[in-house]
């Protein structure tokens, strides 16, 4: 039985402010527990919520980079759950009047770019963290305040993915927009980018299949195709025995490589949404629509299409230099510092995306955009050739040095005073009377092996092009 | 007249004048509440240290002359659902029995700055749920005309101080009637302001779109005096809105020659006690002879409003109250065994029966399958009721109406009927569900043996019209003698 996942995603995405949604306690990662909280995101009595603008703008930002029609009037609603870690037993979100629906976005498959539709964008509240203790029979749990309330931006897609390589490149292309909109760290490590996958399987060309599994607990873009990849067996195994799987929410379990059941549907919460009576619609005229669509940052196309326009590189570089924004920010900021975008996109390419991943992003690089650009300038000034640079690089990702410091410790500058290297070729061409000879018949490979002998008594540090053309000089008796 | 008995329009210009000092007004509060407090029990708590440190610093400030304002040392008392940094805010529920507040409501801090003082928190019923005051889980309250009646609610115990002298001004908040209806029974005067005039912040919310803070006075001069200090934009509120706040003192003019008064037909019928009819009846024709002109009105869907608060309401309460659930503070049940058993054992134990009672209405109206059909046509006929007014306010400036079907019933009188005790908030629910401000002032008094009870007329105007029934109200009052009987205690 030929058959193809239909699957989407529920991605949650914090919001990249310096304040809380509904208060002004700091939007922090990794502080001491329950330290940026206050009487708003602690659901303490008679307390009001007050929308952040800023969040909002993000969401609005974010909305308009995914082709989402926007709501005119929006509103928000009361989402009724009971959760330690949900002070009020509510999550303020919208159900109604979303902010953004029916967008979509483009992804890349072989070649061919394909829209994957967004139902909706909207914005909602984080809710805090329970804290479980490790000690055995501990009777007691606690509670960490200090995400509750952080902006949380909820971005629901049709089930419109029919692949693992489309979802790859839907999580791929959502982080990244996300980047571009400055809305979002996108850490998954720390928690501010989530993902939530459905999926069920049907024939190709058959209606969306009438159950669905959701997948939670997804703490990697690895755990989600991992994930994925055993649904996709599951159910199609069970679909060869001729059973239906059954509609239900499940956790990923990473270690165990599984997934569990959660709650089924005859489980399924209630969740009681109704409009927020503490907060007012949020009325987007005209006007502020056009101010967000003219604020709209440039976008990974955009910046693509720049940087092989303006900056000359072949398209072929500026597509994966602008995948991420974080890397393109990196990029530019050395295109700035030494103009040679070629060169340092050469550099990016073979020695930085080695160590760039999921796990590390540009900015956790101690090699910084102004590291790299001064080793292209010494290459460039003639200071050091590739091949000191190459030597160097392992040093300067380790420690952060600048190439500077590195190259006059090992004491590598590259020898480029003539009276210096006159005496070099001078007693190569003294050593290898006939290799020179050879040359002067008119064996210009003979030049090479000359170079060689140099380079090796220079211990490499020899100007390449000085000393070929030193050499040369020497042997015709200019 | 002892200076428990006085108005602020009285006191005020006597401690500006520093004939009198806040402290010496501020003992002879005490000495009442001391006094009156064991047969009435208006009050929750009495912070009678901090209430002395308060007006020691309003007498102060009126002898550097700095920051002086009509409310200065002021005795006022607070119901216990205003948020007061330190001091217990109880709602009088078992569940926020030791809660302390870090932080002031809105209105409370707004007080603060004018140099009010705080002579204690009123009680009322648990969580403002309720038309006597008898659900309070820590006490009933009396009514200073007849000790074996209610005093109203929810906020019975604003109106009892206010009506027994054992404050000089108080506050309330108003979700369905809460402030004019113990105003009415307690025959002292309560204004419920527009929706949105008055910052909710720090108010513990029962039904966010409903509630609204206003205040309790001996007279209407003293309502609008507190109305100038506490209403306003507050960036704390989303919903209290930007539109500038006139001087309510001088809305207080005696006169209301051309005014039309709205008298809705819907509004006398079955149910109205007789006296209760003849008293309000007789304050429209007061007015008339004022100068107003009497109108007959139609406000067709007042028929509603009873269900549609009662789906509205009970909605957002069961959400509002979802939080008192014994994790973050307040009340928790010891010996749960799991985080289910602790939620369940704290809300059992925690809250009362008609708080229970609400949530569970509530929790209905929202679930799915209900939503539609409950707490979706309410909202549609709340926009009709709204509709109502509007239409109303074409043809008259100001409602006149009874505040309640009857004046004060006994305590236990309605406890075991639900309806009954819903029933007498049926005049002033439709105010709330429109958002429009809507004031009670005493009228009249029915014979009830020798304890004669006062009725309250109800004057309703348009949103942000305040000034309007300041004025209504106030001439009213200037031509009438019923606001300066006082009960016998
Ligand atoms: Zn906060």
């Amino acid at each position: 039985m030929e058959l193809e996942p239909v699957i989407g995603f529920e991605v949650h995405s914090e919001l990249k402010t310096k304040t809380k949604v509904f208060c002004g306690c700091k939007n922090a990662f990794g502080d001491p527990p329950n330290t940026n909280v206050c009487p708003v995101c602690l659901g303490m009595p008679g307390v009001l919520p007050v929308l952040n603008r800023r969040a909002f703008e993000l969401a609005l930002r974010t909305a308009i980079a995914l082709h989402c029609e926007i709501s005119e009037r929006t509103t928000f609603d009361r989402k009724n759950y009971y959760y330690p870690d949900l002070p009020k037993n509510y999550q303020i979100s919208q159900q109604y009047a979303v902010l953004g629906r029916r967008g979509y976005l483009e992804i890349e498959i072989n070649g061919q770019t394909r829209r994957v539709g967004i139902n909706n964008v909207h914005l909602e509240e984080d809710a805090g963290k329970n804290v479980h203790p490790e000690t055995a029979g501990a009777r007691y749990s606690l509670v960490d305040l200090n995400r509750a309330g952080v902006p949380l931006l909820e971005i629901v897609s049709e089930p419109d993915i029919r692949s693992r390589d489309e979802a790859e490149a839907y999580m791929h292309g959502l982080r990244s927009l996300l980047q571009y909109c400055d809305a979002s760290d996108c850490k998954m490590q720390e928690g501010s980018l989530r993902y939530e996958l459905n999926i069920s399987m049907r024939r190709p060309g058959d209606p969306l299949p009438d159950y669905r599994v959701e997948v939670k607990n997804l703490a990697s873009m690895k755990s989600v195709l991992r994930a994925l990849d055993y649904e996709i067996r599951r159910q199609t195994r069970l679909l060869e025995e001729g059973r239906k799987p059954a509609r239900e929410t499940a956790l990923w379990d990473d270690a165990a490589g599984e997934t569990r059941t959660m709650r089924s549907k005859e489980g399924a919460q209630d969740y009681r949404y109704f409009p927020e009576p503490d907060l007012v619609e949020v009325h987007i005229d005209r006007a502020w629509m056009e101010r967000a669509r003219a604020e709209l940052p440039e976008l990974q196309h955009q910046r693509c299409k720049r940087f092989v326009e303006q900056l000359g590189l072949p398209e072929y570089d500026a597509r994966i230099l602008t995948q991420s924004r974080p890397l393109a920010d990196y990029f530019e900021a050395a295109v700035r510092l030494h103009n040679n975008p070629k060169a340092i996109s050469n550099w990016i390419m073979t020695e930085l995306l080695r160590v760039l991943g999921e796990e590390v992003e540009p900015d956790d690089l101690k090699v910084r955009p102004s590291h790299l650009a001064r080793l292209v300038g010494m290459i460039d000034s003639g200071a050091i050739s590739g091949k000191i640079a190459k030597q160097v690089f392992p040093d300067m990702l380790e420690t952060g040095r600048m190439p500077d410091e590195i190259v006059r410790e090992k004491g590598l500058v590259q020898i480029s005073d003539t009276s210096a290297l006159e005496s070099v070729v001078a007693e190569v061409i003294a050593e290898n009377p006939d290799v020179a000879e050879d040359y002067r018949a008119g064996k210009d490979k003979a030049l090479g092996r000359l170079v060689g002998q140099a380079m090796k008594k220079t211990r490499g540090q020899a100007n390449p092009q000085l000393l070929n053309e030193l050499l040369r000089k020497t042997l015709r008796g200019e | 007249m002892h200076l428990n008995e006085q108005t602020i329009t009285q006191l005020a210009p006597l401690l500006q004048a520093r004939k009198l000092s806040s402290v010496e007004l501020t003992r002879s509060v005490l000495e009442r509440i001391r006094a009156l407090e064991p047969r009435v029990r208006a009050y929750l708590s009495v912070m009678e240290t901090q209430a002395l440190h308060m007006a020691e610093e309003a007498d102060r400030r009126f002898k550097r002359g700095e920051n002086v304002t009509p409310l200065t040392g002021i005795p006022v008392a607070l119901k216990d659902n205003l948020c007061t940094q330190g001091w217990p805010t109880t709602c009088a529920s078992k569940i926020l029995q030791n809660f302390v507040p870090p932080y002031d409501a809105t209105v409370v801090a707004r007080l603060k700055d004018a140099g009010a003082v705080f002579v204690g928190k009123t009680n009322l019923d648990e969580f403002a749920m309720g038309s006597s005051t008898e659900n309070s889980a820590f006490q009933v309250t009396a009514n200073p005309w007849d000790l074996e009646r209610v005093p109203g609610g929810s906020s019975g115990g604003s109106a009892a101080a206010v009506a027994a002298d054992e404050c000089i001004a108080a506050l309330g908040s108003d979700t369905g009637g809460s402030i004019r209806q113990p105003a009415g029974f307690c025959g002292v005067v309560g204004l419920k302001p527009t929706y949105g005039r008055v910052s909710r912040y720090g108010l513990v919310a029962f039904a966010s779109s409903l509630d609204q803070i206003g205040p309790f006075g001996k007279t209407v001069a003293d309502c609008a005096l507190v109305m100038n200090c506490i209403a306003g934009r507050d960036p704390a509120d989303s919903t209290s809105a930007s539109v500038a706040v006139p001087d309510y003192a001088s809305a207080l003019r005696a006169d209301v020659k051309g005014l039309r008064i709205g008298v809705p037909k819907e509004y006398f019928v079955e149910g109205l006690s007789r006296e209760v009819e003849t008293a309000v009846r007789g304050a429209v024709a007061r007015l008339a002879e004022l100068g107003a002109e009497a109108v007959e009105i139609s406000l067709p869907h007042t028929p509603y409003a009873v269900a549609t608060y009662y789906l509205c309401a009970p909605a957002e309460a069961s959400s509002n109250l979802a939080r008192y659930d014994g994790v973050h503070y307040g009340y928790r049940a010891a010996d749960q065994d799991n985080i289910i058993d602790m939620y369940t054992r704290t809300r059992h134990d925690g809250f009362g029966t008609e708080v229970k009672r609400r949530i569970m209405l509530g929790t209905y109206a929202l679930s799915a399958g209900y939503y539609d059909a409950y707490y979706l046509k309410a909202l549609k006929v709340r926009t009709l009721i709204k509709r109502d007014f509007e239409q109303a306010f074409e043809l008259c400036d100001v409602i006149a109406t009874p505040t309640s079907p009857t004046p004060a019933f006994r305590a236990g009188e309605k406890t075991g009927d639900p309806i009954q005790m819903y029933l007498s908030d049926i005049f002033t629910i439709s105010a709330n569900l429109a958002g429009i401000p809507a004031i009670s002032l005493p009228c009249g008094f029915a014979q009830n043996g020798g304890h004669p009870l006062p009725i309250g007329l109800q004057l309703i105007a348009p949103v942000f019209r305040e000034d309007t029934l300041f004025r209504v109200a106030h001439t009213y009052e200037q031509a009438t003698d019923f606001h300066k009987k006082k009960p016998t205690l």
